[in-house]
């Protein structure tokens, strides 16, 4: 129902005469509307998800009952399960689980969130200029993508991993992120393909706008939604990842505890000490929800269709 | 009269598809004087929006502004003008006002950043002055409230709006000359009016020569002093606005004058011109428009006829100049011919 649009129009038909008497305005309803627009609850909750997991991770020194690699009691409380002392029970070497969980979640995370800003800035750089620039210089760096593409990336992963034994964390996080950039600069060159040729880029080059200006101020603040959410959805995957690669012995190594070490850990005796896998699963997995919701409520809130529009589009 | 402000001599701006070599622009001849308005018409595909664009050289690959042309702007040849050189023209001496103010405004900038943009790209105004040249700016174009205005993004203002700021940001570095690439013809008709009488008033305050490209002769009318045609990527006729209007020489000027409705007389069907404008790559033999005119003799498919001068400061690029008799018998055009013998077939 396009009503109630344009504020201005009636302001509009006063013509230019109208604002040499210096009238004031009507007060015009659009910006407050702008102002109340809501934000669906599913970005809400996710951040407010988001928030609380990466305020437990900052916390974890002070949250944690025990130091996350302290062997309390090897023989009397090895194995234990959930109790009042140990919420979470306590692993084969007599560890509280709990402890190690809240310092997990800083290794999960940070390895996660740094690599993917990581793979976002690259990726974005990469796909600006190959779309940005076009010709020759496009078509040489997407064939370089598609052979980079071409290898599955845990290969990848596993092979540069295994020069390091065991893995800084710090280079884990650096081969993670340069290792996921690539679907992010496709996105990004086909995005800047698609802005390039709107009006504004032509219209801001007609006012004298450098090649630099125009890449920085009308390129790429228009392309970000895209890289925003993707980079959102991106975080729930590496954490994945990273799970996956420390259970194949070159990520997070022991005694440095991730979820995805404490998972299978826990996961080659499920049956008789279920809670060791259980809670790391549990923690991947909400955090996993949470990022994506995020993301997908994210890509709603910035579909420009509804910025534009206001009310005007469900 | 006033001195020249831009000559443009010989331009040819071709095309390189795939379907062959698109002659755009095909040796366009004309000049701007200080403080004019000429207006530029045609229909689409005929070649005005290329020429535009080719003054401030912003055609893109495949399409190249071909060696031999010459536009000179202030003295300087701008064909041959250094990029570097270029950009601090755009903008600053040469302006441009696009026909979708919708597309020609960045959607994540407020409207008073653009305009102030354009003030830091050409000079070392602080942010603070560039912000208060902006909202000045907004005022003069008609903007009522406009401090408050500048802090709006172009989605909460309408489509006159807009192209108030548009035009703000074209004039905001005063510059000589500004080009509107159809500036109304997005715009509803009030708006339209207001949106001309704007760049009307603008122009007599700033002294800025305006070059006004449009497919409505109504809007020529009333704005411009002398006015160019176009057709086929060529000038057919070029004469002052009265003289065009009173005793159009050129059969397609003629066309166009009849298809506008006129206040007060009936019609049951609007009169248009048979056919349509040939593709660029392929232009007819002889005279362009040949095979869409009704007086159209064998010397036309032949000969490709010169610019005729027919009066004083009225040229036009029809072979009629030599044989006006001919004008007393006019005949169905090619096209229609054509067509109905594909009929009679089938």
């Amino acid at each position: 129902m396009p009503l109630l649009t344009h504020a201005s129009a009636p302001a509009d038909a006063l013509g230019p005469l109208a604002s040499a008497s210096g009238r004031p305005a009507p007060s015009d309803p659009s910006v407050t509307a702008r102002k109340r627009r809501r934000w669906p609850s599913a970005l809400w909750w996710s951040l407010a998800l988001i928030t609380l997991l990466c305020s437990i991770a900052l916390l974890a020194p002070a949250l944690a009952p025990y130091a996350p690699n302290e062997q309390l009691d090897i023989i009397r409380l090895k194995s234990q399960p959930p109790s009042l002392a140990h919420p979470l029970g306590t692993d084969q070497y007599s560890r509280d689980l709990l402890s190690r969980m809240l310092f997990g979640a800083r290794i999960s995370l940070s390895v996660a969130m740094i690599a993917v800003c990581l793979s976002a800035t690259i990726g974005t750089a990469y796909g600006l200029l190959a779309g940005y620039i076009g010709g020759v210089v496009d078509a040489v760096m997407m064939r370089v993508l598609d052979a980079f593409l071409a290898i599955p990336r845990v290969l990848l992963l596993i092979a540069l991993l295994a020069m390091w034994s065991p893995v800084p964390l710090p280079m884990l996080i650096v081969i993670i992120g340069c290792t996921g950039w690539f679907e992010v600069s496709r996105l990004v060159r086909a995005e800047v393909l698609a802005v390039k040729q709107r009006d504004y880029i032509l219209a801001a080059r007609a006012l004298g706008a450098p090649n630099a200006r125009l890449l920085g101020r009308h390129v790429l603040p228009n392309i970000l939604n895209p890289v925003l959410v993707a980079a959102a959805l991106g975080v729930g995957n590496v954490i994945i990842l990273e799970a996956g690669l420390s259970y194949l012995g070159v990520g997070a190594h022991a005694p440095t505890a991730s979820w995805g070490s404490i998972f299978f850990d826990g996961s080659e005796a499920f049956q008789s000490t279920w809670w060791i896998a259980l809670f790391p699963g549990l923690a991947i997995v909400m955090t996993v929800l949470a990022f994506n919701a995020f993301g997908t409520a994210l890509r709603d809130t910035l579909d420009p269709h509804q910025l534009a529009g206001g009310s005007t589009r469900r | 009269m006033a001195d020249v402000l831009l000559e443009i001599a010989n331009l040819h701006t071709f095309f390189y598809g795939d379907a062959g070599v698109s002659h755009a622009v095909d040796g366009v001849t004309f000049s701007v004087r200080s403080g004019e308005t000429i207006g530029l018409v045609g229909e689409s595909g005929s070649g005005k929006s290329v020429t535009a664009l080719s003054i401030l050289r912003l055609v893109r690959p495949p399409g190249r502004i071909e060696p031999g042309s010459r536009m000179l702007f202030e003295g300087r040849d701008l064909v041959a003008l250094p990029e570097r050189e270029l950009r601090a023209i755009r903008g600053a001496r040469i302006a441009m006002v696009f026909q979708e103010p919708m597309t020609a405004l960045n959607p994540v900038f407020t409207v008073g950043e653009q305009i102030a943009e354009v003030v830091r790209i050409h000079s070392k105004a602080s942010r603070r002055e560039a912000w208060q040249r902006a909202v000045e700016m907004l005022q003069i174009v008609g903007i009522p409230a406009p401090a408050q205005r500048a802090k709006e993004y172009p989605h909460q203002m309408s489509g006159g709006m807009r192209q108030r700021v548009v035009i703000a940001m074209a004039l905001v570095m005063n510059p000589a000359l500004v080009i509107a690439d159809e500036p109304t013809t997005a715009l509803d008709v009030t708006i339209q009016a207001q949106i001309l009488e704007l760049l009307q008033q603008l122009q007599g305050r700033f002294g800025t020569s305006i070059l006004l490209i449009t497919h409505d002769l109504g809007v020529v009318a009333e704005t411009v002093s002398r006015v160019l045609v176009m057709y086929g990527g060529e000038i057919v006729e070029e004469a002052p606005v009265r003289t065009l209007f009173a005793d159009a020489h050129h059969p397609y000027t003629e066309g166009l004058l009849a298809a506008m409705p006129k206040l007060g007389e009936h019609r049951d069907r609007l009169r248009t011109i048979p056919g349509t404008v040939p593709p660029p790559t392929s232009w007819p033999t002889g005279c362009r428009f040949h095979d869409r005119c009704p007086y159209a003799w064998e010397r036309c498919a032949l000969e490709h006829p010169p610019l005729y001068q027919i009066g004083d400061r009225h040229v036009s690029r029809c072979h009629l100049a030599e044989e006006p008799e001919r004008r007393q018998h006019p005949h169905e055009p090619l096209v229609v011919q054509r067509a109905a013998q594909a009929g009679s077939k089938a």
